[in-house]
């Protein structure tokens, strides 16, 4: 099968972010289909299933099915929101996308209020990321001059106004509702659900939020047709999706590949291991997603299915190689360190969970651990995880569980002897060399 | 309706209800910290994690909507399992310095720790501190106590109507504080000390002065607002330690007004009088009860004898107990004497000629929940009536509740208003006409025919009249409510009459707030004139040879307090009945006979919704003071009236209902139209608001509560346009002249929440007191 890309195709030129550009590649191709040969707000939810895209901000939900959840006989008005908070350690997609190929996004967000019958759309955009938040504001002035954004778009009969919005670098507002709660210009804090966005979202209204990788996506389904799409990966993990590779490859970077890729071919798309080192492990999803030893990671395909299968998740493809130089301890302790950081501090397990699970880390780390800590830290990410109001507690348990059910022996080996399993001489020959001679 | 099985336990609930709401429906106590039932649900704290059938995690009961057919454990291995999960989590960081603390005996931590927590604590890192805040004087903070359940911040928002408090910062590091520092001024705030389930916030008059559980407590009624809230008194060694409020769901639902929580501190001023005092030329001197009665008795004989009965006047505190009016309008009555009054700050008595019965709120307080459009007339609602103006904002958040009112002064009141009126207190009859007139117009119903021909019905009415007569017409269920700054006013039988016609012509019900915690049991025991009685402001204006003033300030708690210091001073005889002692009372009395406040006496108050709520003394008396109705009983016997051998508070209480005057009722007959008077060009109108914290005699001796913004000094306000009218500029000191000569030194202060030619200067202040009459007209000069 061959591998070729859909939203990354064709940024390798100047002045990608152009609405010139984009139109050139194709771009806002599928909106003119949809007004000129009025599909139906139910033909593009259909299209959407059959496509079998899965949201791409980490949870993998359907999307087709998310968009139909939207009660399209709601009187008032009715959002779609863009989640461009990417701040999970190892995820840079969405920079990309929106640094190279606004317009994709915007596209796709004009399809989806189409199809939802929204009104107003916001696109919220990480605040540590400001020139990509500029850009995209100039992506929406270009759009609006040429009438694809505001009243009877392309002159046809649907409206739709579009905003970008930017946080202020918080993790926890890539929570679907704490992004919501922070657009409404409070504290961005997750609500609990039920009630659910589709029914009680942003100012109250139904409201849709997805990924800036999902949006760009949609013009490409509608173009190709949405079982097109599908077969580009494999049953219920349709399409291409961008993997974010960074760690210990000769060739970090954006990689657009079709779902169901094997990993091994993505690590040799990434120039392979630095230095030819022997892969250690792999977090195949983003920081919060259950680290994988390397012998199983390598019989993975690069889909939702077979990651959930080595225990694990997609999440948002973000993929964090470690080499044999990685002390696990040490990685963990860095991870723990963040969410104790980002925990909004609302509910209590991963509030008070957060920094005890980093001050347990951080001393074995530091050489001071106690023989029962590995328990210790088992049971306190244990009461976190399925406790807390949002996800942000399971994503901060998640790494503590995964790290010491599969490094167990390195964690042990840490605290009784108070230093690394991989000696220091290792890990220091590792840390100096980022990039390989080959690149 | 759905059924749920909690614990075995089959239910039935209503649609919308949460595992929670079905739990306490089936009697089944979920530990939980940050849910509350007059709040929003924050789902935050996590203690009330219970297992449902079929949900893959434990969740929280507060938030969980019930389905049908649901199956809930609370006490199940799982649930018990993720709730001290939970507890553990929120002991890490608490400092569990419990021996130290004031919360400790009524700490929600400390309780469900008992049941919850482990007997070790596996945390063995350093425990994370916070600064403690400054929230003002009456709320102490130790930020490090608190588990971040923010329900202060909760309450502030939705309850207070401001959001004076926020969870600053992220993660462990998140902690509760005011914006930029700000202390909290909302005249409920105490509320969150209650509501805090840890010792993060206590009281700060209160704290380390002694241990909840050694505390006695006794049932009370408020002695202030006119709500009548309902009160936990605790004592200890005869000593009232601490106020709480008693769950009441008809008046003050678990709420207390912090003038209701914080007034204790005078029960023990310094100012409180332990001994009957006399006067001997410019000397005084302590004396017991029995000299003192003996004396007050044979000086009353001798007024009466040489001068008659109606040369003796008894005036009243609105705030003194039914038993104490009654027996007093008794006394007075027996030695041939129609002058008693208890509406010491009112001015304007002509519709007691045509009322047919005690003026009251006109509905129940339940039923603001339901109310669709209000109309509030004079009144500073938010410091007059805190809890109630907390149902009205309630309702105005929470079911659309329209709310406009007309008055001089247009204050924050922290709630969401449709129509804001402001003018000048010689144009607040002229509105009302404008308002009926408007009315009369879009309803096509004639005004009375009475109201007619009034001067004040034009032809040009006001566009402001017309949205408020607009908003009155939304809906089915509608008030009108007069407050006290109308109650006040100088034509105030007129208002009452134009609030009438705009009821009627808008089917809304009508009546009054009411100023005191027993306005409305003034009229049911008959502590007012008859026909050929004098009211409170003859009195004054004509003076008598002897007064009887009853627990109250003779230059803070009148209409005029310069006229009548004048007055009590030129008289023959003063007998002053006060729990405190004050300079002007030494001005005018000749003995001073120290009463007993209502934490130490029996009595009853009646509040705005004619409820009558008796209660028991909280405490003995304190040194010599003595319950009024025994004074006055006693001094009965002494003058030897018949009808004053009753036995206890409650045969008083009995013979004062059945005097056939508990009947509530707002319809007056006509009054005629007073002269307008032609507004001088060189004065202000006066604007009196009474204070707070400044409205009676307990309070304005409650030392913390002095201490608040509420409490701050008096000053001359006026709009911007106003004061360049005048050449003043804010800041400055003024010299503000009454119409009697009086003068006032006050600091100029800009406010634009005030109609145009106006100035606001507070009363109940001795600062302001030889400004004269609350309505008066004043000059400015500046210093």
């Amino acid at each position: 099968m061959s591998i070729r890309p859909l939203i990354l195709a064709g940024l390798d030129g100047d002045r990608t972010w152009r609405l010139q550009d984009y139109v050139a590649r194709g771009g806002y191709e599928a909106l003119r289909k949809i007004i000129k040969e009025k599909i139906s707000p139910d033909a593009v939810i259909a299209e959407l299933k059959a496509s079998a895209l899965r949201g791409r901000g980490g949870a993998g939900f359907p999307t087709g099915l998310k968009w139909s959840f939207v009660p399209r006989a709601f009187p008032g008005d009715k959002f779609v929101v863009c989640n461009s908070d990417e701040g999970e350690p190892g995820t840079f997609k969405d920079r990309d996308i929106l640094r190279y190929n606004p317009h994709a996004v915007i596209e796709g967000m004009i399809i989806g209020a189409y199809a939802m019958g929204a009104t107003r759309g916001y696109n919220y955009i990480h605040g540590e990321i400001f020139e990509v938040y500029q850009r995209f504001e100039e992506a929406l002035d270009e759009a609006r001059a040429a009438k694809l954004l505001g009243q009877n778009i392309l002159g046809g009969d649907f409206s739709f106004e579009l905003f970008a919005h930017h946080g202020y670098g918080a993790y926890v507002c890539g929570e679907e509702t704490a992004l919501l709660e922070s657009i409404e210009g409070k504290k961005g804090q997750p609500r609990f659900k039920p009630p659910f966005p589709a029914s009680y979202g942003l100012y109250g209204k139904p409201t849709t939020v997805n990924n800036t990788e999902t949006f760009a996506s949609v013009p490409f389904i509608i173009k190709m047709g949405g079982e097109a799409f599908m077969n580009l990966g494999k049953p219920n993990n349709g399409g291409t999706k961008i993997f974010s590779i960074s760690g210990h490859v000769r060739k970090p970077g954006n990689y657009e590949i079709n779902l169901g890729t094997p990993f091994s071919e993505l690590l040799e798309m990434a120039g392979g291991m630095r230095a030819g080192r022997k892969l250690k492990a792999v977090i195949p999803g983003g920081s919060s997603a259950p680290v994988v030893p390397a012998d199983i990671m390598m019989d993975c395909t690069m889909d939702f299915d077979s990651i959930a299968k080595a225990g694990s998740m997609l999440g948002s493809g973000a993929v964090i190689v470690m080499d044999e130089t990685t002390c696990m301890v040490r990685a963990l302790e860095r991870l723990a360190r963040f969410y104790h950081e980002e925990s909004c501090g609302q509910c209590t397990p991963c509030r008070e969970g957060t920094g005890w699970l980093y001050r347990v880390l951080h001393r074995i780390e530091l050489g001071i651990g106690r023989p029962d800590d590995l328990d210790l830290l088992r049971s306190v990410a244990g009461n976190i995880s399925g406790r807390t109001i949002c996800a942000l507690g399971d994503a901060a348990a998640g790494p503590v569980q995964s790290f010491i059910k599969h490094f167990a022996d390195e964690f042990e080996y840490h605290i009784e002897n108070r230093q690394c399993l991989v000696p220091l001489a290792v890990q220091d020959a590792g840390s100096q060399i980022y990039v390989g001679q080959s690149c | 309706m759905l059924d749920i099985e909690i614990d075995g336990k089959a239910v039935q609930v209503l649609e919308g209800s949460t595992i929670m709401d079905a739990a306490t429906l089936a009697g089944i106590y979920i530990p939980h910290f940050c849910y509350h039932k007059k709040l929003s649900i924050a789902a935050s704290c996590r203690m009330c994690l219970v297992q449902v059938e079929k949900a893959p995690k434990p969740l929280p009961a507060c938030a969980t909507p019930v389905t049908n057919g649901m199956k809930v454990w609370t006490r199940s291995k799982e649930a018990i399992q993720a709730q001290k999960g939970v507890m553990e989590f929120l002991l890490i960081n608490h400092p569990l310095d419990c021996p130290v603390c004031d919360q400790g005996g009524e700490c929600q931590l400390q309780d469900l720790a008992v049941g919850y927590g482990g007997m070790h604590a596996r945390y063995r890192e350093e425990k994370r501190v916070f600064f403690n805040k400054d929230y003002g004087p009456l709320i102490s903070s130790e930020a490090s106590r608190c588990i971040n359940c923010t329900r202060c911040v909760r309450f502030t928002a939705e309850i207070g109507g401001e959001m004076e408090l926020g969870q600053a910062f992220r993660g462990d590091h998140a902690e509760i504080m005011t914006f930029l520092g700000r202390a909290i001024d909302s005249e409920i705030s105490g509320n969150i000390i209650d509501l805090c389930p840890v010792g993060a916030l206590t009281s700060k008059p209160f704290r380390y002065s002694a241990r909840t559980w050694d505390l006695s407590r006794r049932r009370s009624v408020s002695p202030h607002d006119s709500l009548g809230t309902n009160l936990i008194v605790q004592t200890q060694h005869g000593e009232v330690k601490r106020v709480l409020p008693l769950d009441n769901e008809r008046l003050n639902e678990c709420w207390l007004t912090d003038k209701d929580r914080f007034s204790y501190e005078a029960l023990m001023s310094p100012q409180r009088l332990t001994l009957p005092v006399m006067r001997e030329g410019d000397d005084w001197h302590a004396e017991s009860w029995q000299i003192a009665l003996a004396f007050v008795s044979s000086a009353l004989r001798n007024v009466v004898s040489e001068q008659g009965g109606q040369a003796l006047g008894a005036l009243a505190s609105p705030h003194s107990t039914l038993e104490e009016l009654y027996l007093l309008q008794k006394l007075v009555r027996g030695l041939g004497s129609e002058n008693v009054d208890f509406r010491l700050r009112r001015s304007d008595f002509r519709s007691d000629d045509v009322r047919t019965g005690a003026p009251w709120l006109g509905m129940t307080v339940t039923d603001i929940h339901d109310l669709n459009s209000i109309l509030v007339i004079g009144s500073f609602l938010r410091k007059d009536a805190p809890l109630l103006a907390q149902k009205v904002r309630h309702s105005a958040l929470r079911h659309g509740l329209r709310v406009s009112t007309v008055s001089s002064a247009a204050e924050d009141w922290r709630m969401p208003m449709s129509t804001r009126v402001k003018v000048p207190p010689a144009r607040m009859v002229s509105i009302l006409a404008d308002i009926a007139t408007a009315l009369a117009e879009k309803t096509g119903i004639p005004l009375a025919s009475n109201l007619m021909q009034r001067e004040s019905v034009k032809a040009d009415i006001p566009g402001e009249a017309y949205a408020i007569a607009e908003e009155l017409l939304n809906g089915d269920k509608k008030a009108v409510w007069l407050g006290n700054f109308a109650e006040q006013h100088p034509r105030a039988a007129e208002l009452h009459l134009w609030a009438q016609e705009i009821a009627r012509l808008s089917g809304a019900s009508f009546g009054f707030i009411g100023e005191a915690a027993n306005s409305v049991g003034g009229y049911f025991a008959n502590a007012v004139p008859s026909a050929i009685g004098l009211n409170a402001r003859a009195m004054i204006e004509s003076p008598r040879h002897a007064y009887l003033l009853w627990g109250a300030e003779p230059d803070l708690d009148f209409a005029d307090g310069a006229a009548t210091l004048a007055a009590m001073t030129r008289a023959r005889l003063v007998v002053a009945f006060s729990a405190f002692d004050s300079p002007a009372l030494r001005q005018v009395a000749d003995v001073i006979l120290p009463l007993a406040p209502f934490s130490e006496t029996a009595g009853t108050f009646v509040n705005c919704i004619g409820d009558i709520q008796s209660f028991e003394a909280s405490t003995l008396p304190h040194g010599e003071a003595r319950p009024g109705w025994k004074v006055l009983r006693v001094l009965g016997n002494l003058l030897e009236l018949p009808g004053f051998d009753q036995d206890d508070c409650e045969s008083v209480r009995a013979e004062a209902l059945s005097g056939g005057n508990t009947r509530l009722d707002n319809t007056i007959g006509d009054v005629p139209a007073a002269k307008v008077p032609v507004p001088n060009a060189d004065t202000l109108q006066r604007v009196a608001d009474v204070p707070i914290y400044f409205a009676d005699p307990l309070v304005r001796r409650a030392a913390s509560l002095q201490n608040t913004a509420d409490a701050a000094l008096p000053v001359a306000r006026m709009t911007q346009v106003t004061m360049e009218t005048l050449g003043v500029k804010a800041g400055k000191k003024l010299r503000i002249k009454g119409s009697t000569g009086g003068v006032a030194e006050l600091e100029a202060v800009v406010d634009e929440n005030l109609a145009s030619g106006c100035i606001r200067i507070a009363a109940a202040h001795v600062s302001t007191v030889p400004l004269g009459h609350l309505h008066g007209e004043l000059t400015v000069e500046r210093v």
